[in-house]
């Protein structure tokens, strides 16, 4: 008895100088987490492929996400990350100098006939408007008309061979610098966010043509993800079974910074 | 010691006897409430993390860049006295340089909104903030849906969280008798004990789980209803960061009233189960946990 009791009081005092070290430690001891590849970091990460699952679980692959009244915009969309490619990328700027006339959308990889889309081949193509709210991961959020094609049908031109497991999106705009080079900004998506009715190639933003700073000519949107999601500046739409080649391999430029791939939460 | 109570104390002879020591916080409470301090305690700070990406508060739907909807917002700006940063709430501004805005050493400033010892990583790092928040939001869901079903069944819920009409007509008095320090040490709580355990696990807990899947796009598209109870994205945020601040203020009393309570005592109910009831109360009956 008497040595439970010490036992007890060795417990007590022990968790009490347990929870003040934690709680002084908001500091920096927890700095480890940044690192890439820290195998407590990995572990943690395990938890997004949880919330992939869940909410693909509990949201039927169809279910479209909000659209709003036109009354509901109420202000421009906000430009974020890149917003003006022309800076850094030669390419880019003469594309926009010649009002994109030798602009190409391609789509390839998996499929059974490589396809490229004019603009105005784009723009001829049945459109589909939707008014949604944009939700950037920085927690802002903004709502804006897009118009565009229906990627699942461009998809459905080129026959998406069934090795194919992930889309991805490939951009004009590079980010980054300093000490590594500038990275080509780059995203993926499973085939459900793909074939998702409101998946659209966006060449309109409210009432006009997609601004530059906003992703012209095309910009893909997949509305049930965050912002980092909607890659701007797309040129080519590659189907992949895996996506491991690319970057840093985490099937995104923000992914490849520490973001989490799905982006529904 | 520190449990016995005022009143009793002067009226009764100096050696007056113990109250019994009874089985008072079964394994499930323990557990859970181990397990929420942890989680909780990286939520916060990781939550500060991914709030100082944005570090403002809107109601509605979005956030207004071309017209004001913000209810919070803290930054940084220069003034003639130099940087300094500011917080301005409902429109009133304050400066506050130091803590919120603008923190960090005079020769190195931080132009975030919390500072860096309060957020988890402690530069600026969205990223690794989201990848903890996460992880610790999973943690915190599965740990109220156990301690939800076994307060159910083993009737904790309905025993010690759910407020009676007779708590609420001893609520007064309780108040009273807290805030003079006068506590007594029963089996169940206190009729405020009650009302506080049950706006943490009742309202504030599934109200921060509930407004932080209400911010999820995907929530948003498969359970449309749920960001409308809240009033849009933007409120609903705001509502997650309020939810947030009513925790923060619990943890502050809870830990001020162990202290005041008798830290041993109310520390070893929490590990053990064993909790030194006040003189008079029932101890255990031999059927049940007895102390021995």
């Amino acid at each position: 008895m008497a040595d439970l009791i010490l036992n007890r009081r060795r417990l007590i005092g022990l968790s009490a100088a347990g929870a003040s070290s934690l709680l002084l430690a908001g500091c920096n001891q927890f700095d480890f987490l940044a690192r890439r590849n820290d195998p407590v970091r990995d572990f943690l990460e395990r938890a997004n492929q949880l919330t992939y699952s869940a909410q693909r679980a509990l949201v039927g692959d169809q279910v479209l996400a909000r659209e709003f009244a036109e009354s509901e915009i109420r202000q421009g969309q906000r430009p974020n990350g890149s917003t003006d490619p022309r800076q850094n990328v030669e390419e880019y700027r003469a594309l926009v100098e010649s009002g994109f006339a030798g602009y190409r959308l391609r789509v390839t990889g998996l499929v059974e006939t490589e396809k490229s889309y004019t603009l105005a081949e784009l723009m001829n193509m049945p459109s589909r408007s939707q008014i949604t709210r944009h939700d950037c991961v920085e927690g802002w959020s903004c709502i804006a008309r897009w118009t565009g094609v229906p990627l699942a049908r461009l998809l459905d031109e080129a026959g998406v061979k069934p090795a194919a497991k992930f889309v991805v999106y490939h951009c004009y705009d590079r980010l980054g610098g300093g000490l590594s080079a500038p990275e080509a900004y780059y995203e993926s998506s499973d085939l459900i966010d793909a074939f998702h009715p409101q998946t659209i190639c966006a060449y309109g933003l409210n009432t006009g043509p997609l601004p530059v700073e906003n992703g012209a000519p095309v910009r893909i949107r997949i509305e049930r993800a965050l912002g980092y999601k909607q890659p701007k500046y797309v040129h080519t739409i590659e189907l992949v079974e895996s996506f491991a080649q690319y970057g840093l391999g985490q099937g995104g430029y923000w992914e490849d910074h520490g973001y989490d791939w799905y982006g529904g939460i | 010691m520190t449990d016995q109570p005022i009143d009793a104390a002067a009226a009764a002879p100096p050696q007056q006897p113990k109250g019994p020591l009874i089985y008072r916080q079964s394994v499930f409470t323990r557990l859970t409430h181990w397990v929420w301090v942890l989680a909780l305690f990286f939520l916060l700070l990781s939550g500060l993390q991914i709030w100082n990406a944005h570090p403002a508060l809107y109601i509605g739907q979005q956030s207004g860049f071309e017209f004001d909807n913000a209810v919070l917002r803290i930054g940084a700006e220069n003034t003639d006295a130099g940087p300094r940063g500011y917080t301005i709430l409902f429109g009133q501004k304050f400066d506050t340089t130091g803590v919120l805005g603008m923190s960090g050493s005079a020769a190195r400033p931080d132009y975030v909104g919390f500072p860096g010892w309060a957020t988890i990583p402690s530069v600026r790092d969205l990223a690794t903030g989201r990848v903890v928040h996460f992880f610790f939001g999973w943690i915190l869901v599965g740990t109220l849906a156990v301690w939800l079903l076994a307060s159910l069944v083993n009737g904790h819920l309905w025993r010690d969280i759910i407020l009676k009409p007779r708590d609420l007509r001893d609520l007064p008095r309780d108040l009273w008798a807290h805030l003079r320090f006068r506590f007594r040490h029963g089996r169940s709580y206190t009729p405020l004990q009650k009302l506080a355990y049950f706006i943490v696990l009742v309202v504030l807990l599934p109200l921060v789980i509930l407004t932080g899947l209400a911010m999820s796009p995907t929530m948003n598209a498969g359970w449309p209803w749920l960001i409308e109870v809240f009033g849009g994205r933007q409120t609903a945020r705001t509502l997650h960061f309020v939810a947030m601040l009513g925790l923060v203020l619990f943890f502050v009393v809870h830990i001020a009233m162990v202290l005041l309570a008798g830290p041993f005592n109310e520390l070893r109910s929490m590990l053990t189960g064993y909790y030194r009831a006040s003189p008079g109360t029932e101890p255990d009956t031999p059927k049940g946990r007895s102390n021995g």
